[in-house]
């Protein structure tokens, strides 16, 4: 029986905003993206704002309308990254097997160290009492026998608490929660599920693994396992760097996008990125997918294969124009957007060359030449013309400007 | 309750190991470190921030001084 601790730092950003302002404590803040940028949304919130109904993701007006007196500041990246480097050599001290999933969540497998420290509980609560005197913080800890479990535990109280899940009260403390809280459980596969009767995890438990797979495919199978405490995913070793599945870079735009040409002007600045850090790693793409966020937050994502494995801007680029020129009719002004590069190869093999259209060589040759150009002169030195038509929209450098690469479960 | 930062003078060994000698004050007062106790992580509440803690005597009082990657502080 393996034991597993999953740690959430509570309000993470919050907290560490509060830690250094002890004038602000005690009154509601919030943490925003740059809202001239239009990032400007709750990235975090600390217990008073939750209590007055503010939402991760709430637009600035929205959250101030919710919260009178509401104290707004903006984001900080640099000392969160310091703190949740420092949770981390927190965690070291107990085990090897630790797997980041964001900036402020981590799984532990601490089942071989349970001689030197005391068991799960003893383990956690030592983490959240060394978290409160050495980095201020607090924390809510998850201990179960899988990583699912754990995660699940993990949310059940907050702040500053510790929840266990055995094998044997899994079926009351876990099955009577609504099935949306079960990761991977999203908006439309909860709706699907809702329509068929499945309100919680324990009705999802109980069904039939062959119907659910009818439902949802191999998902439905997963999912299944999920709540029936059958997930073995392991708790990745410390350093392990897992593979590169996938390249892609997104943004949100400066204003909303209203035409096929804004879209182009994006869709080049970003397949620029994704194909320079191809590039970078010695890979070629696929598979192109894009990733297309209307102004109501409505999202959707579509892929297509490439008639051959590139690196080269302008084969992604074209991809992504062609697969959102098929997908898109313009209902609505668009507020973000995302290029990726999937279904990858490393860039060294043997190519089969086009016996019609002749090689790639040249434009890989070019490519490679603007890299070296912009590493010594820097990024704006060498551009595409039509990055000259709207250099508001255009003037960010997705390679380079700061990014937060979300992770999966299942890397 | 207040952060103050303070100038220091500071010995560094061969190991790495830095070790505050003398505390200006403000006022162009000097202190000696007598002695430190204990050198740990730690969050301080009181002033709002974190990092490393050397417990000092100074002037014959317990004295709580942090060091936040290089910039030192006091709790008053």
């Amino acid at each position: 029986m393996r034991t597993i601790l999953h740690v959430d730092l509570n309000n993470f950003y919050a907290s560490v905003e509060c830690l250094y302002r002890p004038e602000i404590r005690d009154k509601p803040v919030i943490v925003c993206g740059d809202a001239e940028s239009r990032h400007g949304i709750v990235l975090a919130k600390n217990q008073i704002a939750k209590q007055a109904g503010i939402k991760t993701g709430d637009v600035i007006w929205e959250a101030k309308l919710k919260c009178p007196g509401l104290i707004q500041l903006s984001a900080d990246f640099k000392k969160y990254l310091r703190f949740s480097q420092m949770a981390r050599a927190i965690y070291t001290d107990y085990t090897d097997q630790i797997e980041s999933f964001g900036i402020d969540e981590c799984w532990l497998d601490v089942s071989d160290s349970v001689k030197l420290f005391g068991d799960g509980p003893v383990i956690a609560d030592t983490i959240r009492q060394r978290f409160k005197s050495e980095i201020g913080l607090t924390a809510s800890a998850g201990i179960s026998f899988n990583k699912i479990f754990a995660k699940l535990g993990s949310d059940m109280k907050k702040p500053d608490a510790t929840t266990i899940i055995t094998e044997d009260n899994y079926r009351d403390k876990v099955w009577p929660l609504p099935v949306g809280e079960l990761l991977y459980v999203g908006r439309s596969t909860r709706q699907k599920l809702n329509n068929r009767g499945i309100y919680t995890i324990g009705d999802l438990a109980n069904r039939d693994v062959h119907r659910l797979r009818l439902l949802l495919g191999v998902w439905g199978e997963t999912l299944w396992s999920f709540a029936n405490g059958l997930d073995a995913a392991p708790v990745r070793l410390n350093g392990e760097e897992s593979i590169v599945k996938s390249v892609g870079n997104s943004t949100t735009t400066v204003r909303d996008l209203i035409s096929n040409t804004d879209v182009k002007l994006i869709i080049y600045v970003l397949a620029e990125s994704v194909a320079a850090r191809l590039r970078k790693h010695g890979l070629k793409c696929r598979t192109v997918a894009i990733h297309v966020r209307d102004k109501d937050l409505c999202s959707f994502d579509r892929q297509g294969k490439l008639s051959a494995p590139t690196f080269v801007s302008n084969d992604i680029a074209e991809k992504a124009m062609e697969l959102f020129a098929a997908n898109y009719r313009w209902d609505k002004p668009i507020r973000s957007l995302g290029v990726r590069g999937a279904d990858l190869v490393t860039a060294a093999g043997h190519v089969q060359i086009d016996l019609f259209e002749g090689d790639n060589l040249e434009a890989e040759t070019l490519e490679r030449t603007i890299d070296s150009l912009r590493k010594r002169f820097g990024h704006y030195s060498v551009q595409r013309c039509a990055m000259l038509l709207d250099r508001q929209l255009t003037g960010f450098n997705p390679k380079d400007d700061h990014t937060i690469y979300p992770v999966s479960f299942f890397r | 309750m207040g952060k103050v930062f303070v100038h220091i003078t500071a010995e560094h060994d061969t190991n790495g190991i830095i070790t505050p000698t003398i505390l200006h004050w403000e006022d162009g007062r000097k202190w000696e470190i007598e002695k430190v106790f204990d050198v740990r992580m730690a969050a301080s509440l009181k002033a709002g921030g974190q990092g490393l803690r050397y417990t000092c005597r100074i002037a014959g009082k317990q004295v709580f001084l942090f060091c936040d990657e290089g910039k030192w502080f006091i709790e008053r």
